[in-house]
């Protein structure tokens, strides 16, 4: 082992720690707000709605990752109708095809967590707002949602791990994050063992920090049943 | 509906290749998978504490930086290691072999974890009934531990078997000729790239489906006999 290249290189870990933190949040983000419509649409009676849904969580969650991000950034220059419209100006650049494909992932994985937690809401609650009269909506947003997602946040957190890991899915398209960083200096200098055992310091130190901050967040949603 | 341009032979022995990558990694993971299980619940301290390490940091790094350690560190290592036994000449990993040794290691951890538990739920007073009718320790697991951990193992190992196989995905990263691979030589003759990495998607997407169907009739045929609840 030789230290000094890890030191000499920490600037390039760094500049890959931001771009990881900043792709896995955004998609995140995206995917968590256009799950919880969506899961909510997941349990709809329309079979059309629901059955559509479906067959979007089911095709993202039945594929890798890495298969659904070479057919975004790689896949979309075959059209020529993308190419000469205005969206060639998104899918020609390498970090938003990353957070195209991984918003769109979280997304199938996040509407399967929350559709999970809403169908496991206790029948007495939902008799008992429909008894005092709530709408469709005011259930929803009164009863359902708030305890569906306090037990989602298990399995959200399984997926905010999942989603860091799979970000590094994302140097193999020439984008910098951390493992990217690995990749650089491993080639630089030909140091497998720097290169790779401080990428998976660097994710071991995030993962833990995540799982920290999830217990400290499952005790405050939880305050109520200790 | 997909003219595939005469590549189709070619994604075909790749999906081969990838069929036997998982199972061969499979059973890398099964066997690590049951003896770090049985390692983490024996009274040795040593034991638990290497085999809860080995979880917990498999678990927190991404299975791409540690087939990247494996692929280009291990052809270093075994380099390394080779003149020390008396072996003088250069060692060429074979990138199969690194492929289903990081997979096997990779989910050798995610399966302990369920087997961990498919052992702890079942009920410890029978293990005790076992030894005192003084049957050994292994006649003890394979008459009554494993029978009955199987189907508490089940949905665990079923996910993680369909994460392990589309973390097969990434051996085309480190030159393994799978179906990713071969779509991607086959992207970059015909200029198809969205063809053919559909077409993988759609094969991945039958593997799924087909493992899914074999897993739930698994899950009804060891769940016979209880009452469902």
């Amino acid at each position: 082992m030789d230290f000094s290249i890890i030191f000499s290189n920490l600037d390039i870990y760094f500049e890959g720690l931001k771009n990881t933190l900043l792709l896995v949040s955004t998609s995140l983000a995206i995917g968590l707000i256009f799950a919880i419509p969506l899961a909510v649409l997941r349990t709809s009676n329309n079979f059309f709605i629901s059955g559509t849904i479906g067959v979007y969580v089911y095709c993202f969650r039945g594929t890798p990752l890495l298969i659904q991000m070479f057919i975004i950034y790689y896949g979309m220059g075959q059209f020529e109708l993308i190419k000469n419209s205005f969206l060639w100006v998104f899918f020609k650049e390498a970090y938003f095809c990353a957070l195209f494909a991984f918003s769109l992932n979280s997304c199938a994985y996040t509407i399967e967590i929350i559709r999970g937690a809403i169908k496991n809401t206790p029948h007495g609650e939902v008799e008992a707002a429909k008894a005092a009269g709530m709408s469709r909506l005011l259930r929803f947003r009164r009863i359902i949602l708030p305890s569906a997602f306090r037990r989602a946040l298990p399995s959200y957190s399984n997926e905010i791990i999942f989603m860091l890991q799979g970000s590094s899915l994302a140097s193999v398209i020439t984008i910098v994050d951390i493992t990217g960083a690995a990749r650089i200096v491993n080639s630089r200098f030909y140091s497998p063992y720097e290169a790779f055992l401080t990428a998976a310091i660097f994710y071991m130190a995030i993962t833990f920090i995540i799982l920290w901050l999830i217990k400290k967040l499952e005790f405050k949603w939880f305050a109520h049943l200790r | 509906m997909l003219n595939l341009q005469g590549y189709g032979s070619s994604i075909l022995q790749g999906t081969i290749l990838t069929i036997e990558l998982c199972l061969a990694s499979l059973v890398i993971a099964m066997f690590l998978g049951i003896v770090t299980a049985l390692a983490k619940l024996s009274s040795n301290r040593i034991l638990t504490i290497s085999a809860t390490a080995y979880t917990t940091i498999i678990r927190s790094v991404p299975d791409l930086v540690l087939m990247l350690l494996v692929f280009f560190g291990g052809q270093i290592f075994i380099n390394q290691l080779g003149p020390m036994v008396g072996y003088n000449e250069y060692i060429d990993i074979n990138p199969f072999v690194a492929g289903v040794s990081t997979i096997g290691f990779i989910f050798g951890a995610y399966m302990a974890e369920t087997f961990r538990g498919a052992i702890l739920a079942v009920p410890g007073g029978q293990l005790e009934a076992g030894a005192a009718y003084g049957m050994s320790r292994s006649k003890v697991f394979h008459r009554i531990l494993f029978p009955q951990m199987v189907r508490h193992a089940i949905p665990g190992f079923g996910n993680n078997w369909l994460v392990l196989m589309k973390t097969t995905a990434l051996v085309s990263i480190i030159g393994l000729n799978d179906m990713v691979r071969m779509a991607s030589f086959a992207a970059g003759a015909t200029r198809m790239p969205f063809t053919f990495y559909l077409v993988v998607a759609i094969i991945y997407l039958i593997l799924t489906s087909i493992s899914i169907l074999i897993l739930n009739w698994l899950n009804k045929k060891y769940s016979a006999g209880f009452i469902k609840d």
